[in-house]
């Protein structure tokens, strides 16, 4: 071998020289060619691409069309590796279509040759999209090739295709359909003598008699069918009953990767059709008895991911799994407790069956295997096993890295809020790893889980601020530090003893960077501010004119301010006291349109429009977002308030109906949107032919309903799709105008059509309901050309009724309640009783007026704690009336009270900033 | 709730790492007609994170990275699978060399790609005629090359049957032309074998 020599004087060196290879690229230009040296030279620039040399597009294409000329030599043994070369370089290269002639030769039926299916699957790489047509005879024949190596490259080259002309590739539905039902895969027939050109190699005889015996074009053709039928769910259905579930002809399928992607396809189908859930579930169960492990793997996973899955539906998947954490297999094993210990997170009464068999995996030699299982226990284990657990946690926290202790660790912190009585031992644990060697991940998650316990657990605060104190006395991490003494300063204030916190923070000060001082000062200040006692205010006050002389501007400055807010009173309010804050994706957006627009920079922002949020509903979104993104074994966190995640996301939604609304010509007259509703309203079922959703838009002078129209049927294109609303008759809007949709069909997914109103009297709020009719041109579309037929017929669809009222007049927003309410008490304000007997208690009233009104509850009064009474406090703005600019407040308090007979009664009193607010809320009932 | 992964995009790497944890062979893949990353198919039909084509792992910073942190669990032993998040590696060490195939952590069935990662190793086994070790790999790595291509494709699983992938991979013909018998060579060949006998007698 003429590299051979090379590796044993300078071992790996050679291999790694480019210049040199595209310096001997050269033998690709002699005559006669020498396939030996060549494939060589091949293997090494293969080689070279795969330990990580780049080559520049340049010497890339050069190279390329140097390999070309090797089409010449016929030797066999070279051509395959021409076209590994040609795979490898064609993402680099320039022009490599050009070479499709050559490799077209290749892929000749009847060539009875070992590369036509490496021809075939280069040829994959170097076509364009227009190119496809022209090589479609080539595939359909192939597709279907006797030998199971050509069908599977033909299959999985198809693939690779189908997203540069998925309209040609649906057309070989019928040849993937063959490949799937293929009878009996047949050998590599009599070819096979001639693909073994390597005379080279004694014994080539023998591997005459090999032929794939895996079926696994079975496997490719159904991911091809998958691809060409995706959005036609019927077709889907109708395939895996006739594979699977329905018996018949359920031998067909042999290959077990093939039956798995049949299980993924069966558990698409139920999860979107409730009707085959039953024969599909059954279907998955009768696959755990499978002869493949893989297989009863992949059908436990499905069944333990189905939608809203029931214990009862259990019992078979988790005994079988019971069985694979006895295997002998690591990876079995794995896979077993991975599907377990993502089902502990939904189910873990079901899990905690096999606690056993989790507890023996604990000692398991493959750790990544014995924290799953550890992790499962934590979440299925019952009180008292909590002790015995955490005791073998502890021994095996040394020998495991970082990212499998952050996983434990938050099983911990969702243990600690399940078991809020174990507090003290887990909290002992968490301080004990805290000191532990370890990355900023794996601190930040413990730190993250004593914050959450301090949050929900009020019994442990002052013993885990305590060990907080400790950890940053010797702490690394500027960003723990710095979140560690802004928690101190909230928390600490509300403690027994809290004057004791001030010397950790004050160390903090004389020992940190800048960075941490600053965050030190403002925790000291909110100790000065919060506790009512002279004697600490005036210590605070001292330890603050000290940092006057920090060399740090920030940490001056801040002290300065906080100086002067201890001295005033008032100020404390706003600086330290306040508990809201700016719904952060409106203030970015209303800052963007802002700085965007030259004409409005002559007035000052104005930030009353933007609407506030409670902190507690920012740090809810946030730790929404955290525990989303802890995907392995992520710990069920309480789920935040359910009214403050709402909000927020509703108020991103907003934002980008904003920008959508703005590529409408039409409506650019109308100037910015005042609000848009939070969430489309559904008009019809999610299952119907047509699915429609409405948004509404309000504008200055008008009102704009943005329609979301999405075709179901697969055959059919709907041409100028409108919608015909009527309002009732005293609405008070007059329409303007339509905006349809031209062409709408199964594949383009959702179109919008905008109907347009203008307020007859933009000073008051136009209410009123409307019934709503979709009207469209149908037409069929020819199966064999794809276009839709030149005649159509009108049609129309009768949709849901929809309402326009108060709440679409009123943004959700956070303030204070109790002092607002106060400041309103001389402004428009109005007092009424209703009885409301729709309501079936107290809970039901709340929710129903939320969802009228559209107003934010504030502190927690949303869920009623008695039975008979209770008081809902509200608070929203209303987009402005004609004359003015700004949206004004508006109160709600609710007072209800509940009996048995006369269902809820409401005494309403609203207080607005102007009358015609507080008439729309009242007028809302 | 995840989504299952409905295509065939499966595999995100193929890596072969020596015991000082280089490179001796490393395919990280992507689903070919893709303009960026994780869109179009491999994200309509939930790839799922650290999948091939999902982004991640593209630039040499990066695999060089992912690598070290696979080698750095290969060398502290326990167990040949792991999960890596977003990635689940499985792992062979035969002789002095890993054998490595990495797929997306969410969305895999391990025994699928632990079944690709056997076909992939028992064809080399066959092709090298059982002698696994780097030396022998570097010297039939035209082999090795192609039995992996014949293996994988672009994150494809396109063969799990050993014998059947080391059938599909060709060996270099001899160069007749190359060869050359004449008085000359015939006399080198038999000058060195005369040295190469002389030298065994007098060890003996």
């Amino acid at each position: 071998m003429s590299f051979k020599k090379d590796e044993e004087a300078g071992g790996m060196s050679f291999y790694h020289d480019k210049s040199t290879i595209l310096q001997e690229a050269r033998v690709f230009n002699e005559s006669p060619i020498s396939p030996r040296k060549c494939r060589a030279l091949l293997t090494r620039i293969v080689y070279l691409l795969y330990v990580g040399e780049t080559f520049s597009t340049q010497e890339a294409t050069t190279l390329f069309f140097g390999v070309t000329k090797l089409f010449q030599h016929k030797d066999a043994a070279l051509r395959q590796m021409v076209y590994l070369v040609i795979k490898e370089l064609s993402t680099i290269a320039e022009d490599v279509i050009m070479v499709t002639s050559s490799i077209m030769k290749d892929m000749q039926p009847n060539l009875e040759v070992v590369y036509r299916p490496n021809a075939i699957r280069a040829l994959a790489r170097i076509i364009d999209a227009q190119s496809v047509q022209s090589v479609e005879r080539f595939f359909k024949s192939a597709l279907v090739d006797r030998s199971s190596s050509i069908s599977s490259a033909s299959l999985v080259s198809s693939y690779h295709l189908f997203p540069l002309s998925p309209s040609i590739i649906k057309r070989w539905s019928n040849e993937a359909q063959e490949a799937v039902n293929a009878k009996s895969v047949s050998s590599f027939a009599s070819s096979a003598s001639s693909y073994l050109s390597g005379g080279g190699s004694g014994g080539s005889g023998g591997y005459q008699a090999v032929a794939s015996s895996s079926y696994i074009m079975q496997y490719h053709a159904l991911g091809l069918l998958y691809l060409i039928r995706e959005k036609d769910r019927m077709a889907i259905t109708k395939m895996v009953q006739q594979l699977g579930s329905n018996g018949k002809s359920n031998n067909i399928i042999k290959n077990p990767m093939a039956m798995c992607m049949l299980i993924r396809f069966a558990r698409k189908v139920m999860d979107e059709d409730p009707n085959v859930r039953k024969q599909m579930h059954e279907y998955l169960e009768s696959l755990l008895r499978h002869k493949s492990e893989m297989v009863n793997i992949e059908a436990a996973r499905a069944i333990c991911e189905m939608r809203d899955v029931q214990p009862g539906d259990l019992y078979r998947t988790v005994a079988v799994l019971q069985l694979f954490m006895n295997s002998p297999k690591p990876v079995i094993k794995f896979a077993a407790v991975k599907t377990l210990n993502k089902l502990a997170q939904i189910l873990p009464q079901s899990v905690a069956t096999v606690n056993v068999e989790l507890e023996n995996l604990i000692t398991d030699s493959n750790r990544s295997i014995a924290t799953y299982a550890i992790t499962t226990l934590l979440k299925t284990g019952n009180e008292a096993s909590v002790d015995r657990l955490m005791k073998q946690i502890s021994s095996f926290m040394a020998d495991i890295t970082d990212e499998f202790k952050i996983i434990v660790v938050d099983a911990i912190r969702s243990l600690c809020l399940k078991f809020p009585g174990k507090q003290a031992i887990m909290l002992s644990f968490l301080s004990g790893v805290l000191r532990d060697e370890g990355g900023y991940d794996f601190k930040h998650a413990v730190v993250e889980a004593i914050f959450d316990m301090i949050k929900f657990i009020k019994d442990c605060r002052e013993t885990a601020l305590a060990h907080l104190c400790e950890f940053i006395e010797d702490c690394e991490f500027t960003k723990l530090s710095v979140r560690i003494l802004h928690l101190l300063g909230i928390e600490g204030p509300k403690t027994r003893n809290p004057t004791k916190f001030i010397r950790y923070i004050y160390n903090r000060v004389v020992l940190e960077n800048a960075v941490v001082r600053a965050a030190a000062v403002s925790s000291l200040a909110k100790f000065g501010v919060c506790i009512d006692d002279k004697a600490v205010m005036k210590s605070v006050n001292v330890l603050l004119r000290r940092c006057l002389d920090d060399v740090d501007d920030e940490v001056r400055d801040r002290a300065a301010m906080y100086i002067k807010v201890l001295e005033e009173k008032s100020l404390a309010d706003v600086f330290v006291r306040e508990e809201a804050t700016f719904s952060l994706g409106q203030l970015e957006e209303q800052l963007v349109s802002y700085v965007k627009d030259e004409t409005k920079h002559s007035s000052a922002f104005d930030v009353s429009s933007i609407p506030r949020v409670s902190k507690e509903a920012a740090a809810a979104e946030i730790a929404q977002a955290r525990s989303s993104a802890l995907d392995i074994a992520g710990p069920s966190t309480p789920k935040p308030e359910s009214s403050a995640q709402a909000s927020t996301s509703a108020e991103a939604q907003s934002s980008s109906y904003a920008s959508q609304l703005a590529a409408i010509p039409e409506l650019e007259s109308y100037g910015p949107v005042l609000r848009s509703s939070s969430k489309p309203v559904e008009l019809t079922e999610s299952e119907t032919e047509y699915v429609v959703s409405a948004v509404k838009h309000i504008f200055k002078e008008h009102v704009v309903f943005q329609f979301n129209v999405s075709n179901t049927i697969p055959d059919t294109v709907l041409e100028q799709v409108a919608v015909i609303m009527n309002p009732s008759p005293d609405s008070g809007l007059t329409e303007d105008f339509i905006v349809p949709i031209q062409s709408l069909s199964a594949a383009s997914g959702t179109g919008v059509v905008y109907v347009s109103f203008t307020r007859d009297d933009p000073s008051t709020y136009a209410a009123g309901t409307f019934s709503c009719t979709l009207k469209f041109i149908s037409k069929e579309i020819d199966p064999n050309s794809g276009e839709p037929e030149e005649e159509g017929y009108d049609d129309e669809y009768q949709v849901e009724e929809l309402d326009l009222g108060a709440g679409d007049y009123i943004t959700p927003t956070y303030v204070t309640f109790s002092s607002e309410w106060d400041k309103l008490a001389e402004s428009a304000s109005l007092t009424e009783t209703f009885a409301l007997s729709s309501s079936e208690s107290l809970k039901d009233a709340c929710k129903s007026l939320i969802e009228v009104l559209n107003m934010l509850p504030l502190g927690g009064t949303e869920t009623p704690t008695s039975n008979s009474v209770h008081t809902l406090n509200l608070s929203g703005l209303v987009i402005p009336t004609n004359g003015n600019d700004k949206s004004s407040k508006v109160l709600a308090r609710c007072r209800m009270t509940y009996s048995p007979g006369s269902g809820v009664t409401l005494e309403l009193s609203v207080r607005a900033e102007n009358e015609q607010g507080a008439r729309l809320v009242m007028a809302a009932i | 709730m995840t989504l299952s992964n409905l295509s065939l995009y499966t595999v995100t790497a193929l890596l072969i790492l020596d015991t000082e944890g280089q490179r001796v062979l490393a395919k990280y893949y992507n689903p070919p007609h893709q303009s960026t990353p994780s869109t179009g198919i491999v994200n309509d039909l939930g790839v799922g994170q650290g999948g091939p084509g999902m982004g991640g792992l593209i630039s040499l910073k990066e695999q060089k990275a992912f690598e070290k942190s696979v080698f750095e669990k290969i060398r502290r032993g326990g167990g040949e699978i792991h999960p890596l998040p977003p990635h689940l590696i499985i792992t062979r060490t035969i002789v002095d060399l890993h054998f490595i195939i990495v797929g997306p952590l969410s969305s895999s069935n391990e025994l699928m790609l632990n079944q690709t990662l056997s076909a992939f190793t028992d064809s080399v086994h066959l092709l090298l005629r059982g002698q696994i070790e780097k030396r022998n790999v570097l010297e039939g790595l035209d082999l090795v090359l192609l039995a992996a291509d014949e293996t994988v494709d672009d994150g494809i699983i396109l063969e799990t049957d050993a014998a059947a992938i080391a059938a599909r991979v060709s060996r270099p013909k001899a160069d007749t032309t190359d060869i050359v018998i004449n008085e000359q060579t015939l006399l080198n060949a038999y000058t060195s074998f005369r040295d190469k006998v002389s030298q065994r007698i007098q060890q003996l």
